[in-house]
């Protein structure tokens, strides 16, 4: 391995690990907040923030313009966008480890084309549940995405009473490919909500506010501490459900509890933002080169990398041509993919020699 | 420790094992045998809980199987799984900590120094904490198995399942692998229960064995008894033959192949017109390999020889070491030393005397030189000191034919009984007692045969085979003695 030396050297400090990864965070979050069509200097930044959080800061000498733009629509997007690339960053990690295979991500799972089925139905019927009211589609896309693990589970244990992970995959799969055609069928069918649909679809993070913070928010926290519950068993059942069994995992309870976890945090992030590729795949497997496989440490470096990544890239879909946006899923496809072929075509020559 | 009782089950309703029922004791080295598709993965799958049965029962330390759960059955079982892969790169002490799981306690599984301890001593032990910050992907298959034998090891096992493995291992992993599983059965009382491919190994290492044929248990007992030649033929349906290992007390099986039985093209007759006979040696080139048992100076004992060369040396031929003189002799004039059987003589080789006597079905060809200058009262030898003394009787005895081991032993009898009746023929004495001689301190003797054709089951003195090797020996030795005898008279 070519970076053997880095990767011992970073893996024998897990303290630099965490340093560098929440450097990168919050270099990431400074810079998001910091640039856009008005820009705001960092120490203005912290001011505002420190300000927030507690009172005896003073915000002399800070645009109160500023002030507006940071609070109520910066940090809530860059917010909003580091929580999205943290779920599906860790919620990639975990089903990476799970299936066995660094090329799995949670939409192999067919749960986030769920959500988006949720997510267009309630705008191709113009749904408006009571009480909620304009909640209605992150919280049916939520629903959605339960609702489909739980068929794929379902029928997955129909087919095969041991749940191989190669039936999960396959029946993912076919539930993916169903649920992609009622999207386009109803596509198909709609008239004036066609661009709507279309920009949920490519994913967004911008002028959400914080509601959509708040909505994702409880979910990633549940979903993630799920996650690092199970780090010791991913880290047994990445060596087979079978291995996994003879250490003494509790394989059937495990592998639903972070299907469960995986598919909580992967709906939720779809609600808000959309369908953002590319994040669950290429953000787990980078960090796992950079600072091994243990989940105990790949699940939150990942989540860590996950939010600072996206919180980038979303400063690149709108800065790219300002003043109008990229959807956010172009530009994540449009750097995960090659840097995901590049690794693929490394890995393979690696083994190969 | 283990118990199993009237076990019934497989996959999907269809039972693949059937009224199995055996008991494991501790520190046991247990083996698993059968043909492919007999039972044996799904059987020890079962044993290690990760297969429920329909009916019967498996008992581990007094309570069954499925009281257990899977941290308290990782406490006791641990497996080693045929080949276990990873897709990640871990390292090589990560995934031997693993083995720690089942005993580790709390939310988040916090490391203690004893787990510490246990992991460094099971790398020691397997021989892999030399790498143990090693990529396991950049590992050998060998490296590999042996990490997660260290990790099964980890988990402080009661008992320790294996599936094949010997598997993807080159020969000296192989061993060392068995070796180390036995020393682990006597030194901590590791009940070890193995599946095994490989007869032999089996037979090697394990105290008893079970044979496995369609999902029942044909025979379970000692490996003597269980790896009977009739017995594997039927379960596996091919050809084998048992024979002793040469250096333990333990069975050992052979294959048969197809090739080596009767094999037309490859006839052969081994008969006079094959010497070629020179002053320095008498040598016969067979064009088939020959089953061989002598007593020769290269190439002694039991063996399959293709050249025999009596070679001649001077009377007062002294070497320290013979042996390797004799090998740089063949070297010499093109003879492969692995191939050959050879002798030596003081006596003149134009004295050679040969004689091809012919049976129903079956013929014998001796070729005999005879010096007597030597010669030994058998029954009065304690007279004589320990001496290299020129004058030596080389029978060769081959035989077109297929004899087993017991006539290849008779033959010798019979072929000495013989030479001493044609030494009493010609008067000979012992120079020392002054008694009638048996024959030289120096004989050598072979007997080969193609092992092609008429099966030659016995060669006691008045079998068929017995009275030809009696006659032919008898006659040409008469006729050797008498040359060298006359060749003496000239000179002297």
């Amino acid at each position: 391995m070519p970076n053997s030396f880095i990767r011992k050297f970073l893996a024998n400090n897990r303290f630099s690990a965490y340093t560098l990864a929440a450097a990168f965070l919050v270099g990431a979050l400074l810079l998001g907040i910091s640039i856009g069509t008005v820009s705001v200097p960092v120490p203005s930044i912290l001011k505002i923030i420190g300000a927030e959080m507690f009172p005896f800061i003073s915000t002399d000498g800070v645009d109160p313009m500023h002030a507006n733009i940071v609070l109520n629509i910066r940090l809530p997007r860059v917010v909003l966008a580091g929580l999205v690339g943290a779920s599906l960053a860790i919620a990639g990690a975990a089903f990476q480890g799970l299936l066995r295979n660094p090329l799995a991500d949670p939409y192999t799972l067919g749960v986030s084309s769920g959500a988006s089925v949720g997510a267009v139905l309630t705008i191709f019927l113009h749904i408006s549940l009571p009480l909620i009211g304009a909640f209605t589609l992150p919280v049916l896309s939520i629903l959605f995405s339960f609702l489909t693990i739980f068929f794929v589970l379902a029928f997955a244990r129909k087919v095969d009473r041991a749940m191989k992970v190669e039936t999960i995959i396959l029946t993912g799969i076919i539930f993916s490919s169903f649920l992609g055609a009622l999207i386009s069928l109803m596509i198909a069918l709609t008239g004036d909500e066609l661009r709507q649909i279309v920009n949920w679809l490519l994913g967004s993070v911008s002028m959400r506010g914080w509601s959509y913070v708040k909505i994702i928010l409880p979910f990633f926290l549940l979903g993630s501490i799920l996650l690092m519950m199970n780090g010791k068993e991913l880290n047994a059942m990445s060596f087979g459900e079978e291995q996994a069994r003879y250490l003494g995992v509790d394989v059937q309870r495990r592998k639903l509890m972070v299907l469960t976890a995986g598919s909580i945090l992967t709906g939720a992030a779809v609600a808000v933002s959309g369908t953002i590729g590319f994040v669950g795949l290429v953000i787990p497997h980078l960090t796992r080169r950079l600072w091994g496989p243990d989940h105990m440490h790949l699940l939150p470096l990942s989540a860590l990398v996950g939010s600072g990544f996206l919180i980038i890239a979303d400063l690149t879909a709108r800065m790219v041509i300002s003043p109008q946006e990229l959807p956010i899923g172009v530009i994540t496809a449009l750097i995960g993919a090659p840097v995901f072929a590049a690794i693929l075509v490394k890995t393979r020559a690696e083994r190969r020699g | 420790m283990l118990k199993v009782h009237n076990l019934k089950g497989g996959y999907g309703g269809k039972p693949i094992i059937r009224d199995v029922s055996f008991e494991v004791e501790k520190g046991e080295f247990f083996g698993i045998l059968g043909p492919n598709g007999s039972g044996k993965t799904t059987l020890l799958k079962m044993l290690s809980g990760i297969l429920p049965f329909d009916e019967g029962e498996i008992v581990i330390n007094g309570r069954p199987i499925s009281d257990y759960s899977a941290k308290e059955l990782a406490r006791i079982v641990a497996v080693l799984p045929q080949h276990a892969a990873n897709s990640f790169s871990y390292t090589v002490k990560e995934t031997v900590s693993l083995g720690r799981y089942a005993h580790q306690k709390g939310l988040f599984h916090a490391w203690t120094q004893e787990d510490e301890n246990l992991v460094q001593a099971a790398m020691k032990q397997t021989g892999v904490a030399a790498f143990s910050d090693k990529d396991i992907q950049t590992l050998s298959g060998g490296e590999r198995q042996r990490v997660f034998l260290a990790q099964a090891l980890a988990q402080e096992p009661k008992i320790l399942l294996l599936d094949e493995p010997t598997n993807h291992l080159d020969l000296s992993y192989q061993k060392e692998l068995l070796d180390m599983l036995k020393a682990w059965t006597k030194e901590r009382e590791l009940t070890v229960i193995s599946i095994f491919h490989d007869l032999n190994l089996a037979g090697l290492y394990c105290d008893r064995l079970l044979l496995l044929e369609k999902g029942t248990i044909n025979v379970h007992n000692r490996p003597n008894e269980v790896l009977k030649e009739t017995r594997i033929r039927e379960v596996y349906r091919t050809e084998i033959e048992k024979h002793p290992h040469p250096k333990v007390p333990v069975p050992q099986m052979v294959l048969l192949p197809k090739w080596g039985a009767k094999d037309k093209k490859m006839r052969a007759v081994i008969e006079p017109s094959l010497l070629d006979i020179k002053k320095e040696h008498v040598v016969l080139r067979s064009p088939v390999p020959l089953r061989t048992m002598s007593s020769g100076v290269v190439g002694s004992g039991m063996g399959w020889h293709r050249i025999f060369v009596n070679r001649h040396v001077d009377k007062n031929y002294h070497c320290d070491d013979h042996r390797a003189e004799m090998v740089q002799y063949l070297k010499k004039h093109g003879f492969d030393p692995l191939d050959t059987v050879g002798m030596m003589t003081a006596v003149f080789l134009e004295d050679v005397s040969y004689k091809m006597v012919s049976g129903d079905g079956f013929s014998v060809l001796a070729v005999v030189t005879a010096g007597v200058g030597n010669a030994v009262d058998a029954s009065q030898s304690g007279m004589h000191e320990y001496a290299f003394a020129p004058g030596t009787i080389n029978t060769w005895i081959f035989v077109n034919g297929e004899m087993t081991e017991e006539a290849f032993i008779q033959a010798l009898m019979t072929a000495t009984e013989a030479k001493v009746k044609a030494l009493e023929f010609h008067g000979v004495r012992d120079a020392v007692t002054g008694t009638g001689a048996t024959g030289t301190s120096t004989d050598s003797i072979l007997v080969a045969a193609t092992q092609q054709g008429k099966m030659l089951e016995f060669a006691g003195t008045i079998t068929p085979l017995g009275k030809l090797i009696s006659k032919a020996v008898f006659e040409c030795t008469v006729e050797a003695i008498g040359k060298t005898k006359k060749r003496k008279e000239k000179c002297c």
